[in-house]
């Protein structure tokens, strides 16, 4: 199957292996994060060692993202630019969403979705940092004045929020879009799959338009 | 710090009823600024009773020692020189610490349950075995008190002494103080005594002078009378009107367990749309053109 010439690459090893090292801390800074957003969510913190633990780990996974994600933005940013053809995909979204993809126009390598919510998670990314170090007590709390840390606590409750629901958001796309986490499992898509989801990358990958 | 109690008001990050089956009497410490003379007697008493030490520091040419709170000085004198009229220097020595107030911020903040507790006698108390160190309290402090400590990343602060009270002795502060400027009691009485020391504290020309009990905070269990009430500030930075905030209030409100409700309802969202709508398939037209594949 790997080795099936018809198959299109979609993914290099290195981008598939960095997805997953993002994927993998996201997951686990979703779930330290959350034991301490809301007492309901606290008991998750059995999973990372009991309540010190978590609060030790959360910010290093939180870096160990921050650079797994920022590869990914220098790898992605110039494929994510947004295009007329996407805002006409975007404007056509229900139409998507309801399961009818005849008049969406063509897509390249991602879609207008996939580009809007790549800069969204950008920018909560970017939120989440900044917020991240300010409210680091062990390290960096001492360098900011309260007002500054009470506003960094809300921010980064907020895009923590926002980047869970966006995150939700993309696990479902790629369970709704058969065939998509191949992709990202084993790096080579089916030709059919490929003209179906990002005809202009098809087109592309096929010699087409140059 | 912790006692066996059964008489918890409050417990932070904790959504269901504490142990509140005895009820005790609120209590109130008054601190007199107009009667404190700055022996720091008060200080080495909250030490001595404690049991902590603080690392000696370097003599900053005033009498501040040390400069600021710490995780060991949970009770520090601040002196500020003040000259309303000219040629009429005023000393005013404030005792700073814990204010133990009756909507406290630390335990609104703090994430861990059961690391923040109030006790129906108005008692706000850190018991560490429950503390992760995050310093949330920190940033939900008005006053601007707790310390994380360096040796074991926890918080402390005043207890008012939870442990003498709940055996029925004052704090040791108040044990202590020579000129009666600490006094502690329950707290009409002490509320009764403040306005009576305003009384007197007028009719010696200071008509400004009052108590400070702030209400942005429900009121404190720790209360100063004050030759210049109008002017909190000028006591080293005594807040005019603290409160818990609206950034805390918006980040530790309502918004959260609406925020994980929001989220549940994504994750509804996706389940019910798939079972709706169905997978996003390759079409057959495109399957037959590329039936090699298969
Ligand atoms: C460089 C990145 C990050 C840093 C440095 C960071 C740091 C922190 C820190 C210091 C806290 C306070 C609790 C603690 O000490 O652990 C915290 C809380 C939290 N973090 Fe992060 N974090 C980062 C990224 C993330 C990401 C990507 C998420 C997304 C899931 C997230 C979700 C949360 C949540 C939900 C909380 C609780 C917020 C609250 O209760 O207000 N963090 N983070
Ligand atoms: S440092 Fe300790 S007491 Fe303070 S908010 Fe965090 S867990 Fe609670």
């Amino acid at each position: 199957m790997k080795n099936d010439p018809n198959k299109i690459l979609r993914y290099t090893p290195f981008e598939r292996a960095n997805h997953w090292l993002a994927a993998i801390s996201f997951i686990l800074l979703a779930l330290s994060g959350l034991a301490f957003f809301h007492p309901a969510f606290y008991p998750l913190t059995q999973l990372f060692g009991g309540g010190v633990w978590t609060r030790i780990l959360h910010p290093f996974i939180g870096v160990l993202m921050c650079l797994s994600f920022g590869v990914m933005f220098f790898n992605y940013r110039k494929l994510n630019v947004m295009t007329p053809a996407d805002r006409e995909w975007l404007s056509h979204v229900r139409e998507m969403v309801d399961g009818d993809d005849r008049h969406m126009p063509e897509a390249g390598k991602f879609n207008g979705g996939q580009k809007l919510l790549f800069w969204l998670l950008v920018a909560s990314m970017a939120l989440l940092v900044l917020s991240g170090i300010v409210i680091w007590r062990s390290y960096f709390a001492f360098l900011f004045p309260a007002a500054v840390i009470r506003l960094a606590s809300v921010v980064h409750a907020v895009a923590a929020t926002v980047m869970i629901a966006l995150i939700i958001f993309h696990i479902y796309a790629a369970i709704w879009t058969k065939e998509s986490i191949d992709a990202m499992l084993y790096g080579h898509v089916r030709r059919a799959w490929a003209k179906q989801h990002h005809t202009a990358w098809f087109r592309q990958m096929m010699g087409g338009d140059k | 710090m912790a006692l066996q109690s059964l008489d918890i008001k409050r417990r932070s990050a904790t959504t269901t009823p504490s142990p509140s089956q005895r009820q005790t009497q609120e209590v109130l410490k008054l601190i007199d600024v107009s009667k404190c003379i700055g022996c720091k007697a008060c200080q080495v008493a909250c030490m001595e009773w404690n049991d902590t030490r603080d690392a000696i520091g370097a003599n900053h040419g005033v009498y501040d020692n040390p400069m600021d709170l710490t995780e060991n000085s949970w009770t520090v004198m601040r002196y500020a020189e003040l000259e309303l009229e000219q040629g009429k220097l005023e000393w005013l020595i404030r005792k700073d610490g814990c204010m133990h107030c009756a909507e406290p911020g630390c335990l609104k903040a703090c994430p861990a349950p059961g690391a923040v507790v109030q006790y129906s006698n108005g008692i706000v108390d850190f018991h560490e075995e429950n503390c992760i160190g995050c310093g949330y309290c920190i940033t939900g402090c008005p006053f601007n008190i707790p310390r994380l400590s360096k040796k074991d990343s926890k918080v402390y602060k005043c207890t008012l002494c939870s442990d003498r009270v709940a055996a029925g002795l004052e704090p040791a502060c108040v044990k202590t103080c020579p000129t009666g400027a600490i006094v502690f009691g329950s707290k009409e009485d002490m509320i009764r005594h403040a306005e009576e020391r305003v009384v007197d504290l007028k009719s010696r020309g200071f008509a400004n002078a009052g108590i400070y009990n702030p209400q942005g905070v429900g009121g404190t269990h720790v209360i100063y009378v004050l030759q210049h009430a109008d002017r909190p500030e000028v006591y080293c930075g005594l807040p005019r009107n603290p409160s818990i905030g609206p950034m805390v209030e918006l980040w530790k409100g309502a918004a959260k367990p609406l925020a994980s409700l929001g989220l549940a309802m994504v994750v509804a969202g996706a389940a019910f749309h798939y079972v709706t709508k169905g997978p996003n398939e390759v079409s057959a037209e495109i399957e037959k053109e590329f039936e090699d594949e298969k």
